[in-house]
């Protein structure tokens, strides 16, 4: 120990504190943690046989446990109709209340609109993207199927507090640059271990003026910068989101004093890093510099500048995922694509992230545009993104995809390629069956 | 498959042959996510093992092998497959420069021996002898000694249960210090 007496806390050294039931923790210490959600999807049938191989037949914390169908839905084999089936029958079975059919959308998308999860709270997911809800200012990390089982058992998992990376980022994105060209850039910069076991946390005007929906982006994406969480200050944008949703799932009338009193738990719930917390390390990124950017095969640390691939043919280009699936990647497509024709040779794939931005897509009028335009739009959930659903590949073709992922192989085919960009970019590309750039499309 | 080889290599160490590879070797070249909702059978998750990464893999790894590999091993996914395709095949341990976090997780929970140890990723070249001593947390390879890191507290307990489910098992008292064997 050194003499000084350390006073400041990281975000990850407090929320895991509050998770474990201490006063604090410090960087490097191994806690049992209680998370206020565990979350699971089309796995959670492999994770029930995991379940009962230890010996029980009840989930000991069945209404913390969310479910959602997603991965591979509707079901396009037998094989995975059966998995499904047994999802359905085991919910049934535990009384778990949180379960969320073919069609609603993915789980990161869909815990979010319920309000499930709260600032300040820990979500343990079966899912490596379960570093999303950083977003809201909570705890969100991913572990493998046998730890989840272990949590239906007790409740808690041993969960090391990872240390802490500061990153800043001033100024404001220039036009048309998103928070994915942000994210492309910062691990191709840093590397797609420069998070390796670390809790990101993001602070700057940049961070703080975008909209939710392109806060998600970022600490999504941090899962493939190998974080271990990532966190994003929650503010007034948060709290109205979280507590309009709550309301809405709980049938509270707004302005009655049960609404009020959620909001005011909520703040009360937030956590934030204090001013001397301590970090292994700190980045300060110029948002005005970031370039439109582009994750090339077969890394998501390959990215290069949009202008140094400009040219590339695509075959499919893909908007949907966890990532890049939202309302607001809807409208920035549509945008694009209003009055356009997809290029002959190319086919666009549209996936919303669930049926609540499908059904306010076409309040708004971007789904006419899209269909207009010759996109082929799909069931709410992950979509081709991990090669398990229809919009896989074949040999030698080339996707442009608004995920989050570009492994060899990802998308079904090892012999295709797949690039990563936002859903701007995708749609430019659409339009001219090449990668170019959105602002030369002329709209 | 064997997995019993792998399973006593988790609690002292093995003795095999070297399979190396380089950096980022991540979850869905390890196993292929179209595969991960219709393969149940430790046989069929065993076939497909490496696929993208290594045709030669499945049919040439023989039980006790050890694959050596570069930065952030099993960097992706959370799909345990990744790891369990390993073992369904024999492997008995991997060494790496680094390892993914969630890898790391699973590898421990179901028994798969994970140690970082840069110098032997440095000397080692496929189809090399190597041996991995726990009790002394070192690797021999090519007439030469390395020493790793010895695993956490945490970590060797789990081990020693035989896995998380075992461990998880014997927190509740469900079962005596013998270890529960799970295959998928």
């Amino acid at each position: 120990m050194v003499s000084s007496v350390r006073t400041g806390k990281t975000f990850a050294e407090k929320a895991l504190a509050r998770a474990a039931g201490l006063q604090t923790t410090i960087a490097g210490q191994v806690v049992d943690a209680r998370p206020d959600v565990v979350l699971s999807h089309d796995n959670t049938a492999a994770i029930a046989k995991i379940f009962r191989s230890i010996g029980l037949q009840r989930v000991a914390i069945a209404e913390r446990l969310v479910v959602t169908l997603d991965h591979a839905v509707p079901a396009p084999t037998p094989q995975h109709a059966r998995n499904h089936a047994e999802v359905r029958a085991f919910v049934q079975e535990q009384g778990i209340r949180h379960f969320f059919e073919v069609g609603r959308g993915i789980c990161h998308q869909v815990i979010t609109e319920e309000a499930l999860i709260l600032p300040g709270q820990l979500i343990i997911g079966a899912d490596s993207h379960t570093t999303h809800f950083g977003a809201l200012g909570a705890f969100g990390v991913g572990v493998g199927r046998t730890e989840v089982a272990a949590l239906w058992a007790t409740g808690e998992l041993w969960l090391r507090v990872p240390e802490s990376i500061k990153i800043v980022v001033t100024g404001a994105l220039g036009k048309g640059i998103s928070a994915k060209d942000f994210c492309l850039h910062l691990i191709g910069q840093l590397g797609a271990e420069g998070g390796r076991y670390q809790s990101i946390e993001f602070s700057g005007a940049a961070i703080d003026s975008l909209s939710l929906d392109s806060r998600m982006v970022i600490p999504n994406m941090m899962a493939e910068f190998g974080a271990k969480n990532a966190y994003l200050a929650p503010d007034e944008k948060v709290f109205d989101y979280l507590a309009g949703r709550a309301c809405r799932r709980l049938q509270l009338a707004s302005g009655s004093p049960q609404a009020a009193q959620l909001a005011d738990s909520l703040r009360a719930g937030a956590l934030y890093p204090d001013a001397a917390a301590i970090y292994s390390a700190e980045h300060t990124f110029d948002a005005a510099a970031i370039q439109l950017t582009v994750a090339c095969p077969h890394t998501g640390d390959a990215a290069r500048p949009l202008a140094e691939v400009r040219g590339i043919r695509v075959q499919q280009a893909f908007i949907g995922t966890c990532t890049n699936g939202r309302l607001e990647d809807l409208a920035l497509a549509a945008e694009v694509l209003r009055g356009q024709r997809v290029a002959a040779g190319t086919r666009l794939l549209v996936v919303p992230a669930s049926s609540q931005v499908y059904a306010d897509a076409i309040e708004r009028g971007y789904m006419q545009i899209l269909l207009a335009a010759g996109a082929a739009i799909g069931t709410p959930g992950c979509g081709p993104c991990m090669g398990n659903h229809m919009g896989v590949l074949a040999p030698g073709e080339v996707c442009i995809s608004s995920a989050n992922r570009n492994f060899k192989g990802r998308m079904g085919e090892p012999d295709a390629e797949i690039y990563l960009a936002s859903p701007a970019v995708v749609a430019a590309a659409a339009v001219a069956g090449y990668i170019i750039d959105p602002r030369e499309i002329g709209n | 498959m064997n997995a019993a080889a792998p399973a006593e290599a988790a609690r002292s160490g093995c003795a095999g042959r070297v399979w190396k590879y380089g950096d980022g070797v991540n979850t869905d070249v390890l196993f292929p996510g179209k595969y991960t909702y219709t393969l149940r059978a430790a046989a069929d998750i065993a076939a497909h093992a490496l696929e993208d990464l290594d045709p030669l893999f499945t049919a040439g790894a023989v039980a006790g092998d050890v694959i050596v590999a570069g930065r952030n091993f099993g960097n992706g996914s959370s799909r345990e497959q990744a790891v369990t395709c390993l073992l369904y095949r024999g492997v008995a341990a991997v060494v790496a420069r680094s390892f993914a976090r969630i890898y790391f997780r699973n590898g421990i929970n179901q028994g798969l021996l994970l140690i970082t140890c840069p110098a032997v990723v440095d000397a080692a070249q496929t189809g090399d002898a190597i041996e991995i001593d726990l009790a002394q947390s070192i690797i021999r390879l090519n007439g030469a000694a390395h020493a790793f890191p010895p695993l956490s507290p945490n970590m060797r307990s789990i081990i020693a249960a035989g896995g998380l489910v075992a461990h998880v098992r014997h927190k509740l008292g469900l079962s005596s210090t013998t270890a529960v064997k799970f295959s998928e």
